[in-house]
């Protein structure tokens, strides 16, 4: 009762908030929707008893939110509205319904044919988070290592590329050896 | 059904203790910084100066609540709420007193136990900054444009140091629960005498997280006016009030609960001195502010990224080893 409460309001603010960022036109709402949007669906986590997926997906998903607002602020003035381009809107709608009913097709098959067993079903009385370290650390060691290389290799890339001429001041330099140093790269 | 009205009675009178605390608390911050400072602080209105806070209140709540006229109103309304909202969805999974009986009833001054309280504690509090962030980007405010920029590079760098630095006594304890954090220590001595790199490095990013004095920079009055807070008025800047004061109230019940042995084994007694320590990490957020300066937004992004992570990942693959 309480679960299916909590179930439906949860799905119904989530799709509202995700619907409000896909169709504002205003920068910051569109923003902000996809923020509270991203944090209520660990509210699904949370009914479910995954609370340690459902902490994560707070954390992680702010944070990542926060490096698009990050971006908003630097390329618009995001107090105004912004000027989008429409095609041609049956194209979009029909495209839209139809990839909708795809992945929809792709995740319910299974549940429906009664193909899901739970590879690693859950233990009574061991923590939500031991569960997942388990899982991780026995069965799925080798991808949770490669997608850890490939996050030290996109830090050192990101790294390299920041880290160019980190050592030049542009405020200490006038602008006459900044505009020569444009003309010798172009 | 019990369970929901105790849970209901719980919440409300968290809510209505730290609404007040955060009252008291700014009487607290001018009292301490004018006695540090040889002034005498508030003392005209009651006996000390105690009803100023009735005073600011009434003022808080009747002024004129203005929406300029360039700003984006929804988001602009939206905010403080956000903040003040935050903070006290952070209590949820604070346990603020041990269990006790009173009147044959027993009590759990904890609105939640659950298995993973530090992450979402500190999930919350970060989650908190957004309300500054939008606030910010809402106003159509230089001032407030430059505040929530830099509330953006706080935000995600301290959230890297408060969780690395919490990671070392989390592998030590092996759970994620306040209460058993201090069942841990109440068997096996505090946590600051064997993790004691942990335990600075989260009281410095806990300044950084409330936005208080060393790192207080993203509403800086006497270099970006009040930043965030510059369009606002009335209630709705009282709201951020609340929500900064209840921040600082909360993160100084966890400190002492992760590092200082928290309220120990339960006791009348260990309630009391449980009570003092989070007397203590409260007067020194006063303390700092009357004693130190602020320090530059570069110095900052320096501090986090030069000298706190690295210790704070250096802690953690030493505790690792230690621990094999």
């Amino acid at each position: 009762m309480f679960e299916t409460v909590a179930f439906y309001l949860f799905a119904v603010l989530v799709t509202v908030s995700f619907f409000i960022a896909v169709t504002t036109s205003q920068a910051l709402y569109a923003l902000t929707a996809l923020a509270s949007g991203m944090i209520l669906i660990s509210g699904f986590f949370f009914i479910l008893d995954a609370e340690f997926l459902g902490a994560i997906q707070i954390i992680v998903y702010s944070g990542a939110v926060l490096a698009l607002y990050a971006f908003g602020m630097m390329f618009f003035d995001t107090t105004r509205e912004v000027k989008e381009k429409k095609g041609n809107r049956i194209i979009i709608a029909s495209l839209s319904v139809l990839s909708v009913i795809l992945v929809v097709l792709i995740f319910a098959a299974p549940v429906v044919s009664d193909n899901i067993v739970a590879n690693y079903p859950v233990v009574e009385g061991i923590g939500n988070t031991e569960q997942v370290g388990i899982v991780l650390f026995t069965k799925y060691l080798v991808p949770f290592e490669v997608a850890a290389v490939m996050l030290l290799v996109a830090m050192i890339a990101g790294i390299v590329l920041a880290g160019k001429k980190m050592d030049v001041s542009l405020t200490l330099k006038d602008d006459s050896e900044i505009n020569n140093e444009e003309k010798v790269l172009s | 059904m019990s369970y929901i009205v105790g849970t209901l009675i719980n919440i409300v009178i968290v809510m209505l203790i730290f609404s007040a605390l955060a009252g008291l608390g700014t009487y607290f911050e001018r009292k301490v910084l004018a006695f540090m400072q040889r002034r005498l602080g508030p003392m005209v209105v009651g006996p000390y100066g105690l009803l100023q806070i009735a005073a600011d209140g009434i003022k808080l709540f009747t002024k004129e609540d203005i929406i300029p006229q360039n700003v984006v109103a929804k988001i602009f309304r939206i905010a403080p709420v956000i903040t003040a909202a935050t903070a006290f969805m952070a209590a949820a999974a604070i346990p603020f007193l041990p269990d006790f009986e009173i009147f044959g009833i027993k009590v759990h001054p904890i609105i939640s136990d659950i298995n993973i309280a530090i992450l979402y504690i500190l999930g919350v509090m970060g989650v908190g900054l957004y309300g500054l962030l939008l606030g910010g980007m809402a106003s159509a405010n230089k001032w407030s444009l430059i505040s929530s920029a830099r509330a953006a590079a706080v935000f995600i760098s301290y959230e890297v140091v408060t969780g690395l630095s919490i990671l070392a006594p989390i592998m030590m304890v092996g759970s994620l629960s306040l209460v058993d954090f201090n069942n841990y220590q109440a068997e096996h001595g505090w946590l600051v005498f064997s993790q004691p790199v942990a335990f600075v490095l989260f009281w410095i990013a806990a300044f950084a997280e409330t936005g208080r004095t060393p790192f207080h920079l993203i509403a800086n009055d006497h270099e970006i006016i009040d930043g965030f807070g510059t369009e606002y008025s009335g209630m709705r800047w009282g709201l951020f009030f609340i929500g900064e004061y209840a921040n600082m109230f909360f993160i100084s019940f966890v400190i002492p609960l992760i590092f200082l042995g928290g309220f120990g084994d339960g006791s009348f007694l260990g309630a009391l001195i449980f009570l003092l320590k989070v007397s203590f990490f409260f007067f020194f957020f006063l303390w700092t502010r009357a004693a130190w300066p602020d320090i530059r937004p570069d110095q900052l992004m320096w501090l986090c990224w030069k000298v706190l992570m690295p210790l704070a990942v250096i802690n953690v693959v030493i505790t690792g080893i230690v621990m094999m």
